[in-house]
C-alpha cells in the first residue's frame, strides 16, 4: 500500500508500546451490531498507480474538452489561456499541502500572497476592501445579499432579471432559510435598470449583473443613486472578471457591495469547479463581511509580516454569532487566481480584455451576417445572446454533430420563460478566426 | 586560522552570534527577502505575450472603465521567483507531520494532481452539452457509489463545496423535511455539544434555527443525562448536530441511543463527519441511525488544503432526507447520466446551493485515491491512523496531560494541566514545536478541555517520523516543567518571530496603497 508508511513489524511494536492487543482494542466503543469484521462489502480492494491512471484517463477521454475545437460557452465559466507557470506555482508543495495560516509564524508565504490577491481584487473592481475569497461567486452572491439584510436591519433582497440564475437560485435557498424574502424580476437581456424603478424602503438591497448572464452591459450608477435614496444597497455582480480590464468597475458605479466570479484569472474550466468567489464592499463594511480577511502587522522584531485577522466575525470564535458559517476560502484557486493576475499586469490584463471584446465583436458580426439570426444584445463585452429561427435545442445538437460547441440554451437557464430560440455565446482569447468562420458555417448549414 | 596551499581554510573558524547576524539583503541564506509585488513590479511590465489587437470600435455602449487598476506586472521570471521564495516561507505536509488536530493532514498523492489535470476533465465546461461529458458525469457517479457505500447511506449530494457548505446541505434538508411535516415554524431548536466545530452552530443559526448547547460528560462524550432533559419538552426539536468521532479525539459509544432519542423526540441526527478518516472502512455511519453526514474530501480522501481550500464536502443523506436534496443531481437515463437541475423537476429539493455541479476538480482526486486504496486499503487507512494517535498518546502520557482516561481515535488530546504553575501555556508549546520544525498542533480547541492541545498525525507518518515527532514535543514538556523563559518567546527559528495580531485587527490594513505604504519587508 503505497500510502502507508508502516510496515508490519511497526505496526506489532507500536501496539506493544502501547500495550494493546490489536487495533480492534480502539473500536470498543463502537456499538458491535456496527463493527464490520472486514472490508465494506460490495466493493473492489486497492489497484496499482497504473490501473487507476489507466481508469480515469478512459473516463476522461469520454469528454470533449474545450480545446478540441471551436467552443462558445459562457454564462459564468470561461475558457481562457492560463501561463503555464501558474500551475507550476501551484503545484509547488509548500502552497499545495499546506493548511490555513492558523500560524502565521510559518505561513508567510500563503498570507503574503492573499494580501497582494485582495488589494488586486479591490483595484480590479474599484471597491475598497476585498476579503481572501469565497468558495465561487454564486455563494459570494448568497453571502453578499444576507450581509446586506444584516447591514440595513431589512429583510427584503431585490434580483435584476438578468442574474445569473444559479446565481439568483443559490441566494434564494440562503435567503429563505435565513427568513428573508426574495423578489426576482423576470428574466430579461436589457432589464438591469429596472432595479431603480422598483427598489423601495423595505429592501436591503438590489443585486444586479453587469455583465449580465446575456452578455449585457450596464451601467448600474442610477441603480446605485436609487437604492441609496431608500436607504437600500447596491450589489453588483459579474461573471467574467477579465472584463474589469475595460468596462465601468463596480467602484465608480457606486456599489456597496461588488461580487464575482474569478474563475476567468488562473482557474480552468474543471466542470464547475472548484473556482474562486471574489467578495468586495466599501470598508464602513469591513467587519459585517463573511470569511477569511488578511491583515498586515508587525512581529516581535519589528518586521513587517501578515495574519489573518478580524476573525470575531467568524465562525471559529463567534459560532452561532457569526457573519457565516464559511470556514475555508478557496486558497490554492486564490493563489493561482492572484499568480495569474501578477503576470498579467495592468497591461496584459488590458491588452486580455480587448482581445476578448474584439473577439466577441468578430462572432457578434459573423453571426448577424447568418440569414435568420438576430444578435439581441446591445452592448456587450465577450458574450452575447441571440435568437436563431429554429429551436436552440435542436440548433445546438446539430452544430455538435459538426464539432462546433455553440454556446448555452438560454431555455437550459430559464425554462419555461419562453426563450426556447436565444443562444448565448461566448467568444474569448482562445477563439480563433478560424473557430469563428467554421461555427457561421456551421449555423447556415443547419438553419 | 590554518590555509592550505591554494589559500582555502582547512578548519571551521566558528562565529559568535551568527544567528544575530544581519545581512544587507535581508535574506538568510536559503530564505531570501522578498517585497510585495507592489513593490517590485510596475504596471508597464508584464508576464504574457498576447497576439496584438485590432484596434476596432469598442461596443461596450460606453459602460468603460475610468481609472486604469494600477496593478503592477512581473515577467515570468521574477513572478516565478516571488511565489517560490514565498512558498519558502510555508510549512507543509510534503516537509513534515502536520498534527493540525480535526484537519486530517494526510500525504496527498500527486497521481491524484495528475489526473485532475488530465484536460477531459480540467478543460470542460459545467455548461456544454451533457452528451459530451458523460465521463464527468461517470466520475461523479463512480465517487458518489463509492460514499453511499462507505457510509451505508442511500443518497449522497454532491454539490456542496466544503464541509460547511456540506453542513448547510444537511441542516436545509432537515429543514425542508420538517416543512414537509408541516412542523417547520415549530420545530427550530437544534442541539449542539459544547465541544462542537464552530461551524455547526453557525450552519444552524444560517438555517433560521435557535442553538440548544449540551454539555460534555467527564468522560469527554456527549452527556446523556443533559441530553435528555432537554428532551422532556421536545416539541420544538429539530435534530442534533454531533460529530463522531467526537472533537475530544474519541467515539460516542452511546450513539445508538443518542440516535433514538431524536428519532423518538421528532428530530434528525446531522452527524459531522469531519473525523471520518477514524473509522472509513472500519464502521459505516448508516449502522449509527444517522441523517445526514458531511464528507470533507480533504480531509479522509487526500485532496490538498491548499492553504485552506478549496475543500468539498458531499453529504450523505437517509431515506427520510433524500428527497430534499439540493439539484444538481444525476438520474440515470436510456441515452446516459443526466443532471437533474431545476427545481421544476425535483419540486421536494430544497433547491440550489452554487452555480454547476460542485467541486469536480476534488472529484478526480478522491475517486483516484479511493481506488488506489480499495475497501481493504481504506480500512488499513483507519486503523493506521487510529494506530499513530494511540502511540503519540501512550508516548507522550507520563510527560503530558491526557485529556480523557483510555484509547484515542485517531488524535491524542492533552490539556494544559502538566503546564500548572510553570507560567507556560498551550500557545508557547505550540510556538516551541515550530523552532523544532513542526507545525503545531491544535491548541485551545475543543473548548471544552482546558488549554487543550489536539494532535492528528495521520495514516502517513512513518514510526521514525512520529518518533522523532514524540521526542521533540517531550523536549519542550521537560522544558516547560523547567520553566525554560525561551518558550515564552518562541519561534525564534521560523521566517517570522511572534505577530502581533491586536494590531492587525485594531486598525486593520487589509491592502497595500501608495499613499500609505507599507512597512518595508526587511531592516
Amino acid at each position: 500500500m503505497r500510502y502507508l508508511p508502516l510496515t508490519a513489524v511497526d505496526r506489532a511494536d507500536m501496539l506493544k508500546a502501547i500495550g494493546a492487543k490489536s487495533v480492534d482494542d480502539f473500536y470498543g466503543d463502537v456499538p458491535a451490531a456496527a463493527r464490520l469484521q472486514g472490508p465494506v462489502p460490495g466493493l473492489p480492494s486497492h489497484q496499482g498507480e497504473l490501473e487507476v491512471d489507466r481508469h480515469m484517463t478512459r473516463l476522461s477521454r469520454k469528454n470533449r474538452a474545450a480545446s478540441d475545437g471551436p467552443f462558445f460557452v459562457g454564462c459564468g465559466a470561461y475558457k481562457h489561456h492560463i501561463p503555464a507557470s501558474v500551475d507550476h506555482i501551484i503545484q509547488r508543495s509548500e502552497f499545495l499541502t499546506t493548511y490555513t495560516p492558523y500560524q502565521p509564524e510559518i505561513a508567510q508565504g500563503t498570507l503574503q500572497s492573499m494580501f497582494e490577491f485582495q488589494t488586486q481584487v479591490a483595484a480590479l473592481t474599484g471597491m475598497e476592501v476585498a476579503n481572501a475569497s469565497m468558495y465561487d461567486g454564486s455563494t459570494a452572491c448568497a453571502e453578499a445579499a444576507v450581509m446586506a439584510c444584516r447591514v440595513t436591519k431589512r429583510n427584503t433582497v431585490i434580483m435584476s432579471g438578468g442574474l445569473h440564475p444559479h446565481y439568483a437560485d443559490t441566494t434564494r435557498t440562503l435567503c429563505e432559510a435565513a427568513g428573508i424574502k426574495v423578489i426576482q424580476l423576470d428574466p430579461a437581456i436589457d432589464g438591469e435598470l429596472e432595479l431603480g424603478k422598483v427598489v423601495n424602503d423595505e429592501a436591503a438591497c438590489v443585486i444586479g449583473q453587469s455583465p449580465n448572464v446575456f452578455g449585457t452591459l450596464t451601467d448600474l450608477s442610477p441603480v446605485a443613486d436609487a437604492a441609496h435614496a431608500k436607504g437600500a444597497l447596491l450589489v453588483t455582480v459579474f461573471t467574467e472578471v477579465v472584463s474589469l480590464g475595460l468596462v465601468k468597475t463596480p467602484g465608480e458605479m457606486g456599489a456597496d457591495i461588488a461580487v464575482g466570479e474569478g474563475q476567468s484569472i488562473g482557474v480552468p474550466l474543471g466542470f464547475g469547479g472548484p473556482y474562486v468567489g471574489l467578495f468586495t464592499c466599501k470598508s464602513k463594511f469591513m467587519r459585517q463581511m463573511p470569511g477569511r480577511l488578511c491583515g498586515e502587522t508587525v512581529d516581535a522584531d519589528g518586521k513587517r509580516g501578515f495574519v489573518l485577522t478580524l476573525s470575531t466575525r467568524e465562525q471559529h470564535i463567534r459560532r452561532d454569532k457569526a457573519t457565516s458559517n464559511i470556514c475555508t476560502n478557496s486558497g490554492l484557486c486564490m493563489l493561482a487566481f492572484t499568480a495569474h493576475m501578477t503576470l498579467l499586469g495592468d497591461k496584459g490584463l488590458t491588452q486580455l480584455a480587448t482581445l476578448n471584446h474584439e473577439a466577441a465583436c468578430d462572432l457578434a458580426d459573423a453571426l448577424a451576417a447568418v440569414k435568420g439570426l438576430k444578435v439581441l444584445t446591445p452592448r456587450y463585452f465577450n458574450e452575447i445572446a441571440f435568437s436563431t429561427p429554429k429551436p436552440a435545442d435542436d440548433v445546438l445538437a446539430a452544430l455538435e454533430k459538426q464539432d462546433v460547441i455553440g454556446g448555452v440554451r438560454a431555455s437550459r437557464l430559464f425554462p419555461g420563460a419562453g426563450m426556447d430560440n436565444v443562444i448565448i455565446a461566448a467568444a474569448t482569447e482562445c477563439v480563433t478566426a478560424e473557430d469563428i468562420r467554421a461555427y457561421a458555417a456551421a449555423l447556415a448549414k443547419v438553419l | 586560522m590554518t590555509m592550505n596551499s591554494t589559500g582555502r581554510p582547512t578548519s571551521i573558524s566558528p562565529v559568535d552570534g551568527a544567528g544575530t547576524l544581519t545581512t544587507v539583503t535581508g535574506s538568510k541564506g536559503l530564505l531570501q527577502a522578498e517585497g510585495l509585488i507592489f513593490e517590485i513590479g510596475s504596471t508597464d511590465k508584464t508576464g504574457v505575450d498576447l497576439a496584438m489587437p485590432k484596434g476596432i470600435k469598442s461596443r461596450l455602449g460606453g459602460v468603460t472603465r475610468g481609472a486604469p487598476t494600477g496593478l503592477p506586472g512581473l515577467t515570468e521570471p521574477e513572478a516565478v521567483r516571488h511565489y517560490v521564495r514565498l512558498s519558502q516561507r510555508n510549512y507543509a505536509i510534503d516537509l513534515g507531520l502536520f498534527p493540525l488536530g480535526s484537519c486530517t493532514m494526510k500525504h496527498n498523492p500527486r497521481l491524484n494532481e495528475k489526473v485532475a489535470r488530465l484536460p477531459g476533465f480540467a478543460d470542460v465546461h459545467p455548461m456544454q452539452p451533457q452528451s459530451t461529458v458523460q465521463g464527468a458525469l461517470e466520475v461523479i457517479e463512480e465517487l458518489a457509489d463509492w460514499l453511499r457505500k462507505l457510509t451505508n447511506m442511500p443518497a449522497v449530494a454532491m454539490s456542496p463545496k466544503a464541509g460547511a457548505h456540506g453542513e448547510l446541505a444537511g441542516m436545509l434538508a432537515i429543514r425542508a423535511a420538517l416543512i414537509a411535516r408541516g412542523e417547520g415554524e415549530t420545530r427550530k431548536r437544534v442541539l449542539v455539544p459544547v465541544s462542537a466545530h464552530g461551524t455547526n452552530p453557525a450552519t444552524a443559526v444560517q438555517c433560521g434555527f435557535i442553538i440548544d448547547e449540551i454539555n460534555a460528560a467527564p468522560d469527554g462524550r456527549v452527556d446523556l443525562e443533559d441530553l435528555k432533559s432537554k428532551l422532556v419538552d421536545s416539541s420544538d426539536v429539530a435534530g442534533i448536530m454531533l460529530t463522531n468521532p467526537n472533537t475530544c479525539g474519541l467515539f460516542e459509544r452511546d450513539i445508538r441511543t443518542i440516535a433514538d432519542l431524536i428519532h423518538a423526540a421528532g428530530g434528525y441526527f446531522y452527524c459531522d463527519g469531519a473525523n471520518f478518516n477514524a473509522i472509513v472502512g472500519r464502521v459505516r455511519p448508516g449502522d449509527l441511525g444517522i441523517d445526514a453526514m458531511h464528507i470533507n474530501l480533504h480531509k479522509t480522501f487526500s485532496t490538498p488544503h491548499g492553504g485552506g481550500g478549496p475543500g468539498s464536502g458531499p453529504t450523505v443523506l437517509s431515506e427520510a432526507l433524500a428527497p430534499y436534496a439540493p439539484v444538481p443531481f444525476i438520474v440515470k437515463t436510456a441515452e446516459g447520466l443526466r443532471f437533474v437541475e431545476h427545481h421544476s423537476e425535483a419540486p421536494d429539493s430544497f433547491g440550489r446551493m452554487c452555480a454547476f455541479h460542485g467541486q469536480m476538480g476534488m472529484f478526480t482526486r478522491a475517486l483516484a485515491y479511493i481506488l488506489s486504496h480499495g475497501a481493504d486499503g481504506l480500512r488499513q487507512v483507519a486503523e493506521d491512523a487510529v494506530l499513530n494517535a494511540n502511540y503519540i498518546l501512550a508516548r507522550l502520557k507520563p510527560l503530558m496531560s491526557p485529556a480523557f482516561e483510555g484509547y484515542c481515535m485517531h488524535e491524542a488530546l492533552f490539556s494544559d494541566g502538566f503546564l500548572k504553575d510553570t507560567g507556560v501555556e498551550t500557545i508557547d508549546i505550540a510556538k516551541g514545536l515550530i523552532d523544532e520544525g513542526y507545525h503545531p498542533m491544535t491548541m485551545y480547541f475543543p473548548l471544552v478541555v482546558h488549554g487543550a492541545m489536539l494532535i492528528e498525525p495521520t495514516e502517513t507518518e512513518s514510526k521514525a517520523e512520529l518518533d522523532r515527532f514524540c521526542d521533540a514535543l517531550a523536549s519542550i514538556a521537560r522544558r516547560a516543567v523547567q520553566k525554560d523563559p525561551s518558550l515564552k518567546t518562541a519561534p525564534h527559528l521560523a521566517p517570522a518571530r511572534r505577530l502581533d495580531e491586536t494590531r492587525a485587527a485594531r486598525s486593520p490594513r487589509l491592502k497595500w496603497t501608495p499613499e500609505a505604504p507599507t512597512l518595508k519587508a526587511a531592516e
